[in-house]
């Protein structure tokens, strides 16, 4: 058993932990990275970052223009200096895992390369500052990016219209599902239900229930897929629609997805389209082409902007032509003069989504990630995207649980079931995945696979990345069988182990608050004074 | 293509482990009918430079050089270059929501102190950590306030920004939420008789932002008494979250409703910005959006994580708080890094310069022969009403040859105020710019003008 020696900032340099390993650790090995406390445990009076150009206007006295209204103190901000922030945001981004560290293989949330020149060309400065009411006729660039995203968005599902508006996958599947009730409402009935299968990610059934649907479960077939029976039996006069993941959570497309809109629309109901995992479909084939009438794009997953941490994204909705109608206001129209202009006129419309345009500084990544691609080279990354997954499965399929033999696109599911009988359950293996180097995959979802491990590789990995993983996920079946206990401790090589999860739900600290006025400010495990629990109301 | 890391030899070679002969045997999934066989049309694959001149093209055929009087829920304010070197750092730009907090404490601390900061500024106890922006927030905080309420009508200014209105009306359709608008009075305020009248004891809450869309400072106090007098929660929508650093906090709200984006985002032709919600601790169950809380490790070590997951969509599906799932989380780092820079003392300093800013374009402006500044006697930030002689377009349009945008037209939204139009002065607008408006409003000619 080979064994690794490390001493990780955090622990006091006399310990040193040794993390056993049943094979070599190739991607990894242990460094230092430096401490830090919270912002607010370095802020002392009268510390600035900042300097003000001179006031060259009269200067005013806040209390006599705003009286009571006026504020004497803004509260805890941090007084602190440039290099002290610096310091403090570089040493907390070293704590973080990211993308262009390695491979981040979290599954449905396409964790590709985001390129840096999307990030140049966002902050040119007609661009970045370009005001949203600014006069279209000192906004033509601004609009004539958008023009040609929504073509290309248009050409690349196959369908007639497009918005632009939603501020992420969630909030497009809310104007999605607003499109098919305001398209029900102008044939004189709403209609009740909306389908959702089983497999369908959380948001679906939240998103049917804030557009006023009750929410119908489809259970999957004993392949993951849709049952055509069971949808066949469900969908009467008062379904609107289907919300269909396309290919599904499984990673497997619906190849009866024709029939699927065919059941749908003999009833009148229509087709929606999750379009979570559109980087399987790019240049290969096209949801507008299959019978879906409506979907959403996440331009932060399949189209390369940057995830952030958690946002922003941003949501398009594309549409054929019956539910052009409905589209939020406002709308971009090409003028006779070749010129573009925003109509807001259109009485049938659902409505605004979203303040202004939607979250333009993403469009323009969008838009320099498709140019960036071509029509060629989007279809490569599908299908390198395509190759990398089943290249996973095929060297992973024996020593893990595939509980879907189906030929599967840009993602593999496992399940846990082999490693769970001593002990180890996805989130264990997910954990020890850590301390080799890699992000985790998605674990536990989808929920149709009991103890889900959901590998999405993304066309970003080269081989060599693969094959390191694929190593370390074989390693860790090893470990599950030869010494379960060093997968339970996991992670060993971070700068903090687990967290105690149950203890911050129970009694939730959501803000720092200083501790006793009078002690030292301290840097490390001081100052959290718990707020008092939070009741339930 | 250059973004892949793989040789052609590469490929062949996976192809051979799979056990497949070529690439498309791994689509055959897909019914032959709709597999594309030729090229999307859409434009070539282009180089980097070629890419980097498109939107330099595109760049310039925006505005550029412009002195600008715009604000209305997109402002204006300098950003230091900090910011951007940091939440450029690929650490932070290319994680993804921290589910795994011990490769995520970065993310989860920022998140934390972004959080604390939100609080301070607002004067609520807890903050989420972030919507996707002011007008969606609002939206959101409204049905929230049903949700502790148990009621459902809603009480809404008319000085809220009418395209948070807007966004409020097409949430609120398919909830049952009954809404009445309520109006201002002659001081630009919302009509305290009209909206004492409206709040009922079905009302869930009332909705207002301040500064308003006027720029008028509301009295949060007096409206949180009527409100709380009939069982309703009020809620304060920020758009201008700088006000903050010199104007009392809305401590007597429930909700507050912020939109962050003057806290160093790029006002980036509307989006993305931030929004956030902050409230009293008690009704954060029905709160909405990711929340970050502080704990420990096996070894006892302070440490962060996503917490109270149980009201998100991910766990409770249709019977969710909300549907949202991703945040603006690396906007939230933006502006959690600029008020770490001006900080306690820069906050308060950079608004005493708006507020003076505003002040004299205010004077100025208003005393042009045949202007009037409306709402002239109530308190403001840094945005006021300008009644104009002529009409607003026509007028912008004047001010355009000498390179200045002016004032928004308000003739849309609030035809009754006769050729109104909304300015805003912030620290970015010189003096020579405010003077040099003044004098294109008052019709002088350019000749005489000193900027442009």
């Amino acid at each position: 058993m080979a064994t690794d020696t490390l001493n990780p900032a955090g622990v006091t340099s006399t310990e040193t932990i040794t993390i056993p390993f049943v094979g070599e650790r190739r991607k990894v090995a242990s460094h230092i990275n430096q401490n830090e406390g919270l912002i607010f445990e370095k802020s002392s009076p009268g510390k600035k970052a900042y300097r003000l150009s001179p006031l060259d206007v009269p200067a005013v006295d806040a209390k006599s223009l705003l009286g009571d209204l006026a504020r004497e103190d803004v509260g805890l901000l941090p007084e602190v200096s440039e290099i002290e922030i610096i310091r403090h945001f570089t040493r907390l981004s070293t704590w973080n895992y990211a993308i262009d560290l390695g491979m981040y293989p979290l599954g449905s949330c396409t964790m590709k390369y985001n390129p840096r020149v999307n990030e140049l060309v966002a902050r040119l400065q007609g661009i970045a500052e370009a005001h949203p009411y600014q006069p279209e006729s000192l906004s033509q660039g601004a609009m004539r990016v958008m023009w040609l995203l929504q073509d290309c968005l248009k050409e690349i599902t196959g369908m007639d219209a497009i918005t632009l508006q939603p501020a992420a996958g969630a909030h497009g599947e809310f104007t999605g599902i607003l499109l098919v009730r305001a398209y029900h409402e102008s044939k004189g009935n709403p209609r009740k239900k909306v389908l959702i299968p089983d497999s369908a990610h959380g948001t679906n059934p939240a998103t049917a229930a804030i557009c006023g649907y009750q929410v119908q479960n489809l259970k999957s077939n004993s392949e993951g897929m849709v049952d055509l029976a069971e949808l066949e039996k469900l969908v009467d006069e008062e379904t609107a629609a289907l919300m269909l993941t396309n290919p599904s959570t499984i990673g497997v497309f619906e190849s009866e997805i024709h029939k699927i809109a065919d059941i749908l629309h003999a009833k009148g109901a229509l087709l929606y389209m999750d379009g979570a995992n559109m980087n399987a479909l790019v240049g290969k084939t096209r949801p507008g082409d299959f019978g879906v009438d409506v979907m959403h794009m996440n331009l932060h997953k399949t189209f390369s902007t940057p995830h952030g941490g958690g946002g922003p994204g941003s949501g398009p909705v594309a549409c054929k032509k019956i539910l052009e109608p409905f589209l939020p206001t406002p709308v971009i129209v090409e003028k006779a003069d070749g010129t573009l202009t925003f109509h807001y006129d259109h009485p049938q419309s659902v409505g605004r989504v979203r303040m202004f345009y939607g979250n333009y500084g993403m469009f323009v990544r969008a838009l320099a990630y498709i140019l960036a691609n071509g029509p060629d080279g989007l279809r490569q990354t599908t299908e390198d995207a395509v190759l990398n997954a089943n290249y996973i499965r095929k060297h992973l399929e024996d020593v893990y649980e595939l509980p879907y033999k189906t030929a599967t696109l840009h993602e593999v599911v496992f399940s846990d079931r082999r490693q769970a009988r001593n002990g180890v359950k996805t989130g264990d293996i997910a954990k020890r995945l850590i301390d080799y180097g890699f992000h985790p995959y998605t674990v536990s979802f989808p929920m149709i696979v009991p103890g889900a491990l959901m590998i999405e590789p993304t066309e970003s990995e080269s081989k060599e990345e693969l094959d390191l993983f694929i190593d370390a996920m074989r390693q860790i079946a090893r470990e599950a069988d030869e010494n379960p206990a060093i997968i339970l401790s996991a992670p060993n090589a971070t700068r903090v182990s687990r967290m105690d999860e149950v203890g911050a739900a129970r009694k939730p600290v959501l803000r720092w608050k200083p501790a006793i006025a009078a002690a030292p400010a301290s840097t490390e495990n001081s100052a959290l004074e718990p707020a008092t629990a939070a009741k339930e109301y | 293509m250059r973004y892949l890391p793989k040789s052609p030899f590469d490929r062949s070679t996976m192809l051979d482990a799979i056990g497949v002969a070529s690439i498309d045997d791994l689509f055959t999934t897909i019914p032959a009918e709709y597999r594309l066989t030729g090229d999307m049309k859409i434009p070539r694959q282009m180089g980097e430079q070629e890419i980097v001149e498109f939107f330099r093209a595109a760049a310039d055929r925006n505005a550029n050089g412009y002195a600008s009087f715009l604000g209305a829920g997109a402002y204006r304010h300098y950003r230091p270059v900090v910011i951007d070197a940091m939440v450029q750092r690929g650490e932070f730009l290319t994680s993804y929501t921290p589910y795994q907090a011990e490769i995520t404490q970065g993310t989860l601390q920022a998140i934390f102190e972004f959080q604390t900061m939100i609080c301070e500024l607002t004067g609520m106890e807890i903050a989420n950590a972030s919507m996707y922006d002011g007008s969606t927030g609002a939206a959101e905080s409204v049905m929230m306030a049903a949700r502790v309420t148990g009621r459902s009508h809603i009480v809404v200014a008319n000085t809220v920004h009418p395209e948070y209105r807007e966004v409020l009306k097409t949430y609120a359709q398919h909830q049952g939420l009954p809404k009445q608008i309520v109006g201002y009075g002659a001081d630009g305020r919302v009509d305290q008789t009209a909206l004492e009248d409206a709040i009922t004891d079905q009302t869930a809450c009332v909705l207002i932002q301040s500064p308003n869309f006027f720029g008028v400072i509301e009295d949060i106090a007096a409206i949180a008494e009527m409100a709380h007098a009939k069982g309703a929660l009020l809620i304060v929508s920020i758009a201008e979250a700088l006000s903050l650093g010199i104007v009392r906090p809305p401590v007597e709200a429930d909700i507050v409703s912020l939109e962050a984006q003057s806290f160093g985002v790029p006002v980036g032709y509307g989006g993305p910005y931030c929004g956030v919600l902050a409230c009293k601790e008690k009704f954060i169950r029905q709160m909405p959006g990711r929340l970050t809380g502080a704990t420990t490790d096996k070894q006892g070590r302070r440490g962060f994580v996503l917490t109270l997951s149980t009201r998100e969509q991910h766990i409770r599906r249709e019977k969710a708080t909300s549907n949202i799932c991703t945040n603006q989380a690396l906007v939230a780092l933006m502006t959690c890094i600029y008020l770490t820079i001006y900080g306690k003392a820069g906050m308060k300093e950079l608004a005493e310069q708006n507020l003076a800013k505003a002040h004299y374009a205010a004077q100025v402006l208003g005393a042009t022969p045949g202007s009037e500044l409306l709402f002239a006697k109530s308190p403001r930030f840094h945005e006021f009403v300008l009644s104009t002689q002529e009409a607003p377009d026509a007028m912008n349009t004047r001010l355009l040859e000498h390179k200045i945008i002016g004032g928004l037209s308000l003739v849309k939204w609030y035809p009754e105020l006769r050729n109104a139009s909304l300015w805003c002065a912030t620290e970015q607008n010189s003096r020579e710019q405010i003077d040099t408006a003044a004098a294109v409003v008052a019709g002088k000619e350019a000749a005489t003008l000193a900027y442009a």
